[in-house]
């Protein structure tokens, strides 16, 4: 069975983020970027998956600027087969909707014919949560949304979902789309011979119009602002002087 | 024109505070229906139909809609989108997971977690884990929207809509329920409650957690939980505060042990009022907090306890 990760280039999460002060987004010009915290789970359940020899092959896609070469580079270090970068954006501002993004993967899946996408459940930057579940309904596959845990049991898979009240465990039948949230697996880190290796890697370069997909918007951002500051208030100097201001001064007690 | 809502049902009842809470956030948006679905749904369509605001409950009483299955239940909200510009509902599981389908299937943008409507195009959103507010605006002639509740009344009771009866023929064989595991407790639930008590990393273990929900029982008030005391598994999944995990906006938020990472005070920083217990002066909590109180929460929080 082959999988198919889509990986996101996205501001590293260590990185303090900036509104642009004429308030047309977050400054992205010479910040650090990385491979989407989520989608670096997504990559490791499918190595463990190919570890495990229930997995062929792990393809890895980004959609993207030219520059998200170094995450699917990064993806393939990590023990990815094989890459393909679409290239769908000149300018690192320019974010590709959900919608779009799963247009396009839907294409790739027609190609590839994995047996399953395993994506994470949201990105950081536009924090969405969409493209799963887009590519699913695009498909017409089952989905399992925000996996805990994942066994792939023949035409079926398992999938213990994080949900409001706890945990839901559900199966889905075969191919499916798999989101995965934090708790599913620690990524590795990529050794040096293993980043050495995924040089030699291959890694396709396409287009949208190579699929026939209309990227367009169709959202557009009025302004980005900085939201409300919290101002800090008082340090009490005891637990007495605590409950006594949450009673007479706050009065929520 | 018209908006549908898609309810929560949880075991046959309706999350009566997500659902009225969004209600007040889309009622400019024109009359509301709103969608009920699940086995043994009617109890919880008729509670919905005693809100303030709405003008119809549309009831799906159908197995296939049980625990919240996404593909039948975005394959009944498409079947009915037809008579309607905006489809809702508040962000949780649920329409996270079966909003966006929707969207794709009708060949929309979703618009994920909005704080405000401006007009009926028009809405705000944080992006970057709550580091920026972003105001954006639909070429889409229809809207799926997943609202963020906290900050937004409750509709009251006094309504007394008509509930009408809806099927659709939906295919149930993409994906089947096998279990929830779902720790049952007499405490007020977390999105909605009056006062939360998190813990963080700074608790230490999940034994010693029990310090955090003996202080959250004294005062009546949920629990919940930084990402960091739920990775580190002091604390359940469904406890966690913060973007990726639940928003919460109570009157009183007390924050024991916890550092104030961004991804956290996104979770609860329009909290009335907050309150942050910690050893270490310079966590980044006390830059939000209303009360500060450096101390070692392992006498602190006795201390209360015993005080309150």
């Amino acid at each position: 069975m082959k999988v198919l990760v889509p990986v996101k280039r996205v501001i590293d999460y260590n990185v303090k983020v900036r509104v642009k002060a004429d308030g047309s987004g977050v400054d992205l010009a010479n910040v650090k970027m990385s491979m989407n915290p989520f989608d670096e789970i997504a990559v490791e359940e499918a190595i463990r998956l190919k570890e495990k020899g229930v997995a062929t092959e792990v393809v890895v896609v980004s959609i993207g600027v030219k520059q998200a070469q170094e995450t699917l580079r990064n993806a393939l270090a990590m023990g990815a087969d094989r890459a393909i970068l679409i290239e769908a954006a000149s300018d690192v501002h320019t974010d590709i909707e959900p919608l779009a993004v799963a247009k396009l993967l839907a294409a790739v899946v027609r190609e590839e014919a994995p047996g399953l996408v395993l994506c994470g459940k949201q990105a950081i930057d536009n924090d969405m949560n969409a493209t799963g579940q887009m590519l699913a309904a695009l498909l017409g596959w089952s989905q399992g949304t925000f996996a805990s845990e994942v066994a792939i049991e023949g035409d079926h898979a398992k999938v213990t979902r994080e949900v409001d009240g706890g945990l839901q465990t559900i199966t889905v039948r075969m191919p499916t789309i798999i989101t995965v949230d934090l708790r599913l697996n620690e990524p590795r880190y990529a050794s040096l011979p293993n980043i050495m290796k995924a040089k030699a890697k291959p890694l396709a370069t396409r287009t949208p119009a190579d699929y026939g997909v209309d990227v367009s918007p169709r959202l557009s951002v009025v302004k980005t602002v900085e939201p409300a500051g919290r101002k800090a208030g008082v340090k009490v100097g005891s637990v007495d002087e605590l409950i006594a201001k949450l009673k007479d001064e706050a009065g929520v007690l | 024109m018209a908006v549908l809502l898609l309810a929560d049902v949880v075991a046959g009842a309706l999350a009566t505070d997500q659902v009225a809470k969004a209600l007040t956030a889309v009622k400019s948006l024109g009359p509301v229906t709103v969608l009920v679905a699940g086995p043994d749904a009617a109890a919880a369509a008729a509670e919905a139909a005693t809100l303030s605001g709405v003008a119809k409950v549309l009831l799906a009483e159908d197995a296939a809609y049980a625990h919240g299955l996404s593909e039948p239940t975005a394959a009944l909200v498409v079947s009915l989108a037809g008579d309607y510009e905006h489809i809702v509902a508040a962000s949780g599981a649920l329409s996270k997971s079966v909003l966006p389908r929707v969207a794709a299937l009708l060949d929309v943008m979703v618009i994920s977690e909005v704080l405000a409507v401006h007009d009926a195009t028009t809405f705000d959103r944080p992006i970057y884990a709550g580091n920026a507010i972003q105001t954006v605006k639909t070429s889409d002639a229809k809207k799926v929207l997943t609202i963020r509740t906290a900050t937004f009344d409750a509709a009251g009771e006094g309504g007394a809509a008509p509930v009408e009866t809806v099927s659709a023929s939906v295919d149930g064989s993409l994906s089947s329920w096998v279990e929830d595991r779902v720790a049952s407790s007499d405490r007020p639930e977390l999105t909605s409650a009056g006062i939360v008590v998190s813990g963080g990393r700074g608790v230490g273990s999940q034994a010693d957690f029990a310090l955090i929900e003996k202080l959250a029982d004294k005062l009546n008030a949920a629990v919940g939980a930084s990402r960091a005391a739920v990775d580190s598994g002091y604390a359940p999944n469904d406890w966690q505060v913060g973007q990726t995990g639940k928003v919460v906006a109570p009157e009183l938020y007390v924050a024991v042990g916890i550092s104030g990472a961004i991804q956290h005070l996104a979770g609860m920083k329009d909290s009335k009022v907050i309150v942050a217990i910690n050893k270490d002066e310079e966590a980044p909590i006390f830059q939000v907090a209303d009360y500060g109180l450096v101390a070692d929460l392992f006498s602190a929080v006795p201390e209360m306890i015993e005080k309150l």
